[in-house]
């Protein structure tokens, strides 16, 4: 599997790195990529040239530098977006404007909108964080009117504060359970892992509700933490949040979002670099059937040098109106030298009537890096696949079960534990019987 | 006692919704349980072609002609059916699958073939006495199917299933190209075992004369331009050998 995503990695650096990636470069099969875009400082380096974007429709225009886009804890500062923003130009904003009010959780007296459990080692709950309390509102920085709005209305800000040379193999569990999927929750979720701990911290969403919610985290110098999001709500949910990380020095980052529930999720889950040696890796993985809207967004700023980055999405979609949204923006700063990024997003779609768009956007504003490169493909089950399954005498359900769990199976993968990829697997499997794949 | 039959067939290869190009042009050829047939061609010739063909892949459309598996028809089941009547293809290029561990795949596979799961405790010893006889690294068992592995690996892992599959007859699309010489021997002892312990026929599809050193053909066929343009015992390979197949490409073109 490595292997694999070596190879490509080199290949895709190639249209990057020395190579003219112009309108007129070859199209590559199966390959849809857009909004791909170089500095103009390099502009006038004959070999990299800037592109326009090219699925962008009629109003075609270079994008804004991801380095751009405003943010601010202000809620005045984001109007209500009407969906012709580039960050909203995918998204149902119709549906999604009661995450966007400035309004408070909808909590009742014993009856909270949304239920909280830290299921955490003694003195790992650090208690609550106030607004603008540190570590608090350090590293998250609002950047849509989504986040915003969450931001100012969370309250205090739950703390999960992994000591300093903790280590631990199970994971420690936040748990958020919806209780009504008319009402709003709003939280902000602050997790610092201290210095050259080792953990896994799982944030599991069930029930319903109109969450949104804030994910702020610190790994610190020499750190590792796997943050797993879990989305696992009632088909009447709709969440939207930031999840933002800083990566300290010599620290690793693994971030993964899994999505099967909600009737609309949109995630943005940014990182950058505290400073050098840092490693992250941004993991999605999202299944959505008929009725659903699950956008995933991944921003990897390269702010300072010699740090490196790994982000892979997978989406499988059945059903009539399944609809994902994966943006994947990288940005490698004028500083960054050194940097290794990659990032790609695969789609399986299983039948008509679904729509995946993917969109990677690679931004380099210096040449002196390992290697950037990114690839998007989203098609339908390989023929040649099933054929040589069925070969062996697999009859053609079973095979398409198996490929499309193997699709997954690589995020699956990456998670370790071992319960919790137990039963994925199973609700993977439940999806599969419903589309009668 | 089973009969692959081949009977006058005439095979299009779809190009895309609108074209095909003929192909084969007419192949007659029984292969008896217990036989090894040899075919050989030139590069084009149409083996491939007829190989997947037998195996039901979707992009060959037969014009006319029949295929018979102990009298039924094959071209009227589908890829899985025909798996599990007892035909196997060892592919030229198999394909990999991401995701999907050797281990699952091959459990998956016997269990289809012979309808129901194998005792756990037998099979895990088959597969591991099988992959010993192969010389392939017990640790592939959990590597994806073919994700990785060099060409000589996969046609050792396409032998393998043959071994653990037993099908009545296998057709080995130039197993031997790619391979070195001790792959070849030990691939070609795979086949060995496989046709001797269960009466298996063979379609031995192959470019050169070389794997016929380790597995004795019964029949040679020469496959030109879509058919058989000649016949023989052993000896007939060792002609070829010789003489390549330039008489016969004077014969097609005239
Ligand atoms: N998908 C395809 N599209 C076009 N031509 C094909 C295709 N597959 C096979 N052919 C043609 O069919 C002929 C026979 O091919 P093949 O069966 O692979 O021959 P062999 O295995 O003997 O080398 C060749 O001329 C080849 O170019
Ligand atoms: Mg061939």
């Amino acid at each position: 599997m490595t292997d694999q995503i070596k190879a490509e990695k080199t290949e895709a650096s190639e249209k990057v790195d020395g190579v003219v990636v112009g309108e007129s470069r070859p199209a590559i099969p199966g390959m849809d990529q857009e909004g791909e875009k170089l500095s103009p400082d390099l502009a006038t380096d004959d070999t990299i040239r800037a592109r326009r974007s090219a699925n962008a429709g009629s109003d075609s225009q270079v994008m804004h530098s991801r380095a751009e886009r405003p943010w601010s804890f202000d809620v005045a500062d984001f109007s209500l977006p009407t969906g012709r923003e580039e960050e909203w130009r995918f998204s149902p904003v119709k549906q999604l404007q009661r995450v966007f009010e400035d309004v408070a959780s909808e909590d009742r007296e014993g009856d909270p909108a949304a239920e909280y459990t830290l299921d955490v080692p003694e003195g790992w709950d650090a208690g609550t964080l106030a607004d603008g309390q540190e570590p608090r509102d350090t590293v998250l920085r609002p950047a849509d009117r989504a986040a915003v709005v969450g931001s100012a209305n969370a309250g205090p800000a739950r703390y999960v504060r992994i000591p300093e040379n903790a280590e631990r193999r199970e994971p420690v569990t936040v748990r958020i359970a919806g209780r009504d999927a008319e009402r709003r929750s709003n939280s902000h979720l602050v997790i610092e892992a201290g210095a050259n701990s080792h953990t896994t911290v799982v944030i599991e969403h069930t029930g319903s509700s109109l969450h949104n919610g804030n994910v702020e985290t610190l790994v610190r110098e020499g750190a590792t933490l796997t943050l797993i999001s879990l989305q696992r709500w009632d088909e009447d949910a709709v969440h939207v949040g930031q999840h933002d990380a800083e990566v300290g020095k010599d620290a690793s980052y693994k971030h993964i979002a899994v999505t099967l529930g909600g009737r609309i999720v949109r995630l943005n889950s940014n990182v950058r670099y505290a400073d050098e040696g840092g490693s992250a890796q941004m993991f999605g993985l999202y299944y959505a059937d008929s009725g659903q809207h699950l956008e995933h967004r991944s921003f990897v700023d390269h702010n300072a040098p010699r740090n490196t980055s790994n982000v892979l999405y997978k989406g499988a979609l059945q059903g009539e109106g399944a609809r994902t949204v994966w943006v994947g923006d990288v940005l490698i700063q004028k500083e960054a030298e050194g940097t290794d990024s990659y990032e790609k997003n695969q789609n399986l779609v299983l039948t008509d009537g679904a729509r995946a768009d993917s969109v990677p956007n690679l931004e380099i504003e210096t040449g002196v890096i390992e290697g950037a490169g990114h690839a998007s493909t989203t098609g339908q089950m390989d023929d040649e696949h099933l054929w040589y399954l069925m070969a062996r005498g697999i009859p053609e359900k079973q095979a398409r079960r198996l490929v499309v769990r193997g699709f997954l199976n690589e995020i699956v993968q990456q998670i370790r534990v071992p319960e919790l990829e137990e039963s994925l697997m199973e609700a993977f499997e439940a999806e599969l019987a419903l589309s009668d794949n | 006692m089973s009969t692959l039959e081949i009977k006058d067939l005439h095979v299009s290869v779809i190009l895309d919704d609108e074209n095909t190009k003929p192909i084969l042009k007419g192949v007659n050829l029984t292969i008896n349980s217990g036989e090894i047939h040899a075919i050989m061609g030139p590069n084009g010739s149409g083996k491939s072609t007829l190989a997947s063909t037998v195996a039901g892949h979707p992009k060959y459309q037969v014009d006319s002609g029949e295929i018979l598996l102990d009298g039924e028809d094959v071209t009227a089941m589908s890829v899985d059916e025909r798996a599990r009547a007892g035909l196997f293809l060892a592919m030229q290029y198999p394909v990999e699958i991401p995701g999907v561990t050797m281990s699952n795949f091959l459990r998956s596979a016997k269990t289809a073939i012979d309808g129901e799961a194998p005792a756990l405790r037998t099979w895990t010893k088959d597969v591991k006495n099988a992959m010993g006889e192969l010389k392939i690294d017990p640790d592939f068992v959990s590597r994806n199917v073919n994700e990785g592995f060099s060409g000589g690996e996969k046609k050792r892992h396409e032998i393998l299933q043959l071994e653990l599959l037993r099908p009545k007859f296998a057709i080995l699309d130039e197993t031997d190209s790619g391979l070195d010489i001790d792959a070849l021997q030990v691939v070609s002892e795979g086949v060995n075992r496989a046709h001797q312990g269960n009466e298996m026929g063979v379609m031995l599809i192959t470019h050169y004369t070389r794997i016929l050193r380790y597995i004795k053909p019964d029949f040679v066929h020469v496959f030109v331009d879509g058919k058989v343009a000649d016949q023989g015992g052993a000896e007939l390979a060792d002609r070829l050998e010789e003489e390549g197949y330039v008489n016969y490409l004077k014969g097609a073109a005239a």
